[in-house]
């Protein structure tokens, strides 16, 4: 046995657990709100300031819920995402202004295309707080029951879309 | 136009760099010495080419050209033009940018000065030099090209992200680099070494210099990226163990292992394969940063947005480069032979002991740093590794090394005796202790790791007095000027770095052992005292920055009724990614820093406020410049100089004549 190989060894096992660490996301962390009701809230909407979003109004369906704001990078990314999921029209997407000007938010839609059906404006953030939103973008989807059912971290990928969320919306529209 | 020039420089780069990386390397294969002699201008003609491919991003980032996505990216018409430029390497592409640039101005370096080398061991350094910029600069081609456009142009860019707005943040990465990037050319010498199978003292004699300089950058950088954690996130913190951290931290242990590993194999001839291997780690240790900071494998603030796609190829260069790196020292390093013996009890023996205790303290934040990967991998679960883990097995592993960084020195090579070190060194052992002991009651509190600290520090710098004065007991001279003057600069080198770790372990030990925090509700016109500084908030005050809106805090901070300092604290609000950032205000002292930062506000007025008093903590970085201060010295000794003066005998006679005349 020749010691001389041994850093070469230790070197395959480390890039080995590397190259797994690649398929991985760490950002990907189980949410403690996973399987628990969705709080509730009840909020101004974005382009009619004199109506209410409210969560109460929602059961019964299937939803998924979009936290973003005009100031987020990530957001421009999932975009074009969104707005082909809304194009299906197999799900409702709610979305949340997330700590935004109302302004700014407005122009970002006008500019880029609305994929929501209502937008409820979070200036202050505190839904986002009862919802431990990290960062936005962040996705919920939430059942007929009001129960959230998957929380995605970050922009929204097509590859996501497809093999968790879509599955997973259809599962639970046909409960 | 001007972006394309920037491309299309990289390309040629890309081509100059395969030529380097082959045509050397074969040339000193088979003895063929026009193949060899291309190395020289091949090195210099890439550095132009990626100095211009440099200065067309800075000029992109200048003029404001948001129709490059980089560009668009990471600047905005609002950020002043000193963060702009900044901003080339602010983000993924534009420092990869800087990585090669740097790595450039390394080789052209070394073809300056590396004309006392054998043809062949030149041209093989720059071509393994050559080897690894062509991963880099085909990295950036193929997966973060900085040049790429963005059609049609965006309005205005998304701005520079606000915590790299600061002094600190432009001179960080640069100094970081030229450390990381520096140990790729003792990693160039070691490799060229096994290739030619010349792996002799006369090899560390030529690649000390060269670590010396590298550890010398990285240990200012690393200080730097600490200082800035300081000031900029607000937390008063100045070393979190975050990955990121972790990733300038290991090359630094590994280097440190490396000069004092070098020193044997340069001195006694032993060491030999280790030295190598050394070499290689940390190389290897940098490219792993580049590596966890950019492919998202682990979490942390500081990583750069990622791709897997990114990720994948800076794996698979990793793998070759390391990989055929250590195939290559299993093949070679057998035959290397040993060095002379040598005791355990003697200067060899505690550098051997010395460089374990580095490695074992770099294999365990290593570890720290992969393990939540190692057990998501594994699906054992998410957890994250954080400060108590590292301290728990930093400290116990560093206190033998710097007992031992006491007693090396003054011991011989070979065979030192155990009683005569006792002896020599019982005044240095009896004062640290006495004094360890003592000082902290004397301040007020006593605590076994506050005078275990302050044992390390003062045993330190007390042995390195010993040192010294038998050092001058043995010096030729009359007078004690001429004395000091006959002792080496690498001696003085060695002596002031040793006491930099001093200074910085005094500073650790006195922040952990004496600061106090508070946490508090301050309305306008309220007092706060702690450390003896009474703290007033006069309230805040809107202002504009250009790129962002900032309230700013007053505090008029006194001392038994006198005023010291007026302290404004800030928080901002940047317009384009509306972020809020905390600017602590920091009254710096050489004994103690005052620290104030703005929490959230309240109603009338009132602030949520973070005060702190921080004894001794610019030591902390104070002692990492003072040990690369003495890095400098120790490069600019005799023996260098006169490598490089010999030099000038090839210089025309003309100019010598003509220098005569003058003088």
């Amino acid at each position: 046995m020749n010691r001389f190989l041994i850093p070469f060894g230790v070197f395959v096992v480390v890039v080995g657990f590397l190259a797994v660490g690649l398929t991985l996301n760490p950002r990907e962390l189980p949410s403690p709100l996973v399987g628990r009701p969705a709080p509730d809230f009840s909020l101004p909407q974005l382009h009619d300031q004199g109506k209410v979003l409210s969560s109460n109004d929602l059961k019964g369906k299937v939803w998924l819920l979009n936290f973003w704001a005009s100031w987020c990078g990530g957001c421009k990314e999932e975009h074009p995402v969104l707005i082909h999921l809304a194009q299906s029209g197999e799900v409702p997407i709610y979305g949340m202004d997330y700590k935004d000007t109302r302004e700014e938010a407005l122009t970002w839609l006008r500019q880029w295309g609305n994929p929501y059906l209502v937008v409820a404006v979070d200036a202050l953030g505190r839904v986002g707080i009862n919802y431990g939103v990290y960062g936005v973008p962040e996705t919920y989807v939430i059942d007929k029951a009001g129960v959230i059912r998957y929380k995605q971290i970050g922009p929204l990928r097509e590859d996501i879309l497809q093999g968790k969320i879509l599955p997973l919306v259809r599962e639970l529209q046909n409960q | 136009m001007i972006p394309e020039i920037g491309h299309y420089a990289l390309i040629l780069a890309l081509c100059v760099s395969v030529v380097l990386g082959s045509l050397p390397i074969y040339g000193a294969a088979v003895g063929n010495s026009m193949l060899m002699s291309v190395a020289k201008p091949a090195a210099r003609g890439q550095f132009l080419l990626i100095l211009l491919a440099f200065c067309c991003l800075g000029y992109a980032f200048a003029d404001k050209d948001f129709s490059v996505l980089y560009v668009a990216a990471t600047s905005n018409s609002q950020l002043p033009l000193h963060y702009r430029l900044a901003a080339i390497w602010g983000a993924h592409e534009g420092s990869l940018l800087l990585w090669v640039f740097i790595l450039s101005i390394w080789m052209v370096a070394v073809s300056f000065f590396s004309t006392h080398l054998p043809e062949a061991m030149r041209a093989r350094i720059l071509g393994v030099m050559g080897l690894v910029s062509m991963g880099f600069i085909l990295f950036m081609l193929t997966v973060s090209n900085p040049f790429e456009r963005l059609i049609p142009a965006a309005l205005d860019g998304r701005d520079l992200n606000p915590l790299l707005q600061d002094p600190g943040m432009v001179i960080h990465p640069p100094m970081l680099y030229m450390g990381y990037v520096g140990f790729s050319v003792a990693f160039a010498f070691a490799i060229a070494a096994l290739l030619g199978g010349t792996l002799d003292a006369t090899w560390a004699r030529w690649s000390r210099p060269w670590t010396t300089v590298a550890w010398c950058f990285l240990t200012v950088g690393v200080a730097m990226g600490s200082g800035w954690a300081y000031y900029e996130l607000g937390w008063g913190g100045w070393w979190f163990w975050d990955p990121v951290e972790n990733a300038s931290f290991m090359p630094w242990l590994a280097g440190t292992a490396l000069i004092h590993s070098l020193a044997v194999t340069d001195k006694r001839g032993g060491f030999k394969a280790w030295s190598v291997l050394l070499a290689i780690f940390a190389f290897s240790l940098s490219l792993l940063g580049t590596f966890l900071v950019r492919s998202g494998v682990l979490t942390s603030v500081h990583a750069f947005a990622t791709d897997p796609k990114r990720g994948l190829f800076i794996l698979v260069f990793l793998a070759v480069v390391i990989g055929g790196s250590l195939i290559l020292y299993a093949w070679r390093a057998p035959r290397v032979g040993l060095g002379g013996g040598f005791s355990m009890v003697s200067r060899e023996g505690m550098l051997m002991a010395n460089n374990v205790l580095l490695v074992a303290a770099l294999g365990s934040v290593l570890l720290g740093t992969l393990y939540p990967l190692f057990l998501d991998a594994l699906d054992l679960g998410k957890i994250s590794v954080g400060p108590p883990y590292f301290d728990t097995v930093f400290v116990p592993l560093m206190t033998p090394a710097i007992f031992l960084m006491g007693i090396g020195p003054l011991a011989q090579w070979k065979k030192a005796s155990l009683p005569e070190l006792a002896t020599r060194l019982r005044w240095a052992f009896g004062v640290s202790l006495v004094t360890a002991l003592a000082l902290p009651l004397a301040m007020g509190q006593w605590t076994p790791l506050i005078s275990l600290g302050l044992m390390m520090a003062i045993w330190i710098v007390t042995t390195s007095a010993v040192g010294l004065r038998e050092r001058l007991a043995h010096a030729d001279g009359s007078s004690l000027l001429g004395r000091l003057a006959a002792v080496p600069r690498a001696y003085w080198g060695m002596l002031l770095a040793h006491c930099g770790v001093a200074l910085f372990i005094i500073g650790v030990t006195m922040v952990k052992g004496f600061e106090v925090e508070q946490d508090l509700r301050m309305n306008v016109g309220e007092t706060a005292t702690i450390g003896g500084y009474t703290f007033q908030f006069d309230g805040t005050q809107q202002y504009k920055g250009p790129n962002y809106i900032a309230a700013r805090g007053t505090f008029r901070v006194s001392q038994d009724g006198r005023e010291v300092t007026v302290m404004y604290p800030e928080k901002r609000r940047y317009n384009v990614q509306n972020q809020t950032m905390t600017e602590a205000a920091i009254s710096p002292g050489l004994l103690r820093d005052l620290y104030v930062s703005l929490g959230e506000p309240l109603d009338d007025g009132a602030w949520s406020v973070r005060l702190y008093h921080k004894p001794f903590i610019d030591w902390i970085w104070g002692g990492c410049l003072v040990m690369a201060v003495g890095g400098v010295l120790a490069i600019s000794d005799r023996r260098y100089r006169l490598a490089w003066r010999r030099k000038e005998v090839d210089v025309p006679a003309a100019t010598q004549m003509a220098r005569q005349t003058v003088s």
